[in-house]
């Protein structure tokens, strides 16, 4: 990526600027407008004024791969929508995060059949899956938390480790 | 009219976002205040007990018969008085829900002979890793306040021979 990965380990300077990173990261993550079926329905619940994600730093859903860090796979994936996917994965600037929405795009739900991809990690790598058919909006903030938990947790040795992977 | 309506159109206009200004926020602050769910929501399972302890599944499945997403994998073992875990022949030693395949429809609820399974109301079910998604039977299972109504319990022989308790009401 940049500085990060070429730093190494500095002791109290590395951590210090990882928790300014991290907190920055986990201040304006902004969505991907991605909405595939009936979850995005209580998507669109959960970034309206009744659960408001704008207070957790996603002050709007981003329609453009290449203005978003954070990809919200809400609903099921037919095996005809993975190209498209990945493609949109692929086109979102390093660092990006992916929440599996719902029961669909974590593991197929229902829908074990040949049309519908079994979880959305088949052609992505998800950070946090969200159970529920559909998930209440507060259970996708719920997740949105376990996420941000987990970008927290998140150091500058793994930032390197994760970027030589995807590279 | 002429000049003026449109600035009097604007003043209205405006006047409505003033108005909004002063009204009490609609916003839940979700983690740390939240909403009441409804009587009815269905949520998260918990399999119950009953008021000695012994656990009301019986391991006979039906649940996971009923299961539109195949969520549910229920083992069966024998009772005996010694180690008891619920009532009549059988018990339920492995009961594994997946909380991703589970849509939540109460199927389970429905089928079960003795209303073991009842869905609860906590939708909080993220994950970072699928395989935290299957919960165990010691995470599904009503937490006890005594110690003594852990099971398996030993019990009295030919007590506990029945697996469903009796109808109080036939018609019910």
């Amino acid at each position: 990526m940049g500085i990060e990965t070429k730093l190494g380990d500095m002791g109290v300077v590395t951590t210090k600027l990882e928790d300014l990173v991290n907190w920055s990261r986990t201040n304006a993550m902004w969505p991907m407008l991605f909405g595939l079926a009936c979850c995005a329905i209580e998507m669109m619940a959960a970034q309206a004024s009744n659960y408001d994600m704008s207070r957790f730093g996603m002050e709007l859903m981003r329609a453009s791969p290449r203005q978003s860090d954070l990809m919200i796979v809400a609903g099921r994936l037919s095996k005809k929508m993975g190209p498209v996917i990945r493609r949109l994965y692929d086109q979102m600037p390093e660092p990006k995060w992916v929440i599996a929405m719902g029961d669909c795009a974590s593991c197929g739900g229902v829908f074990n059949n040949y049309a519908i991809f079994q979880g959305v990690d088949e052609v992505l790598p998800v950070d946090v899956y969200v159970a529920g058919c559909p998930p209440r909006p507060e259970a996708l903030i719920h997740g949105v938390m376990t996420l941000y938990e987990k970008v927290n947790s998140e150091t500058f040795k793994g930032y390197a480790e994760k970027y030589k992977q995807v590279k | 009219m002429g000049v003026l309506e449109p600035l009097v159109e604007l003043a209205r206009g405006l006047g409505q976002t003033f108005r909004y200004m002063f009204e009490r926020p609609v916003t839940v602050q979700y983690p740390e205040q939240k909403r009441t769910v409804r009587p009815r929501f269905r949520g998260r399972h918990v399999l119950k007990r009953y008021d000695n302890g012994l656990e009301k599944c019986i391991g006979c499945s039906l649940c996971a018969a009923a299961c539109p997403s195949d969520a549910i994998f229920v083992e069966a073992s024998e009772n005996t008085d010694e180690k008891r875990f619920s009532p009549g022949e059988r018990y339920a030693s492995t009961y594994e829900i997946n909380m991703l395949r589970c849509i939540y429809c109460g199927f389970c609820e429905d089928a079960c002979p003795t209303e073991a399974i009842v869905m609860g109301d906590n939708y909080e079910l993220s994950f970072t890793d699928r395989r935290q998604a299957i919960y165990p039977k010691d995470m599904l299972l009503e937490p006890v306040h005594v110690h003594t109504m852990l099971t398996p319990q030993k019990v009295d022989a030919g007590v506990f021979t029945r697996s469903v308790p009796e109808m109080k009401d036939p018609r019910d």
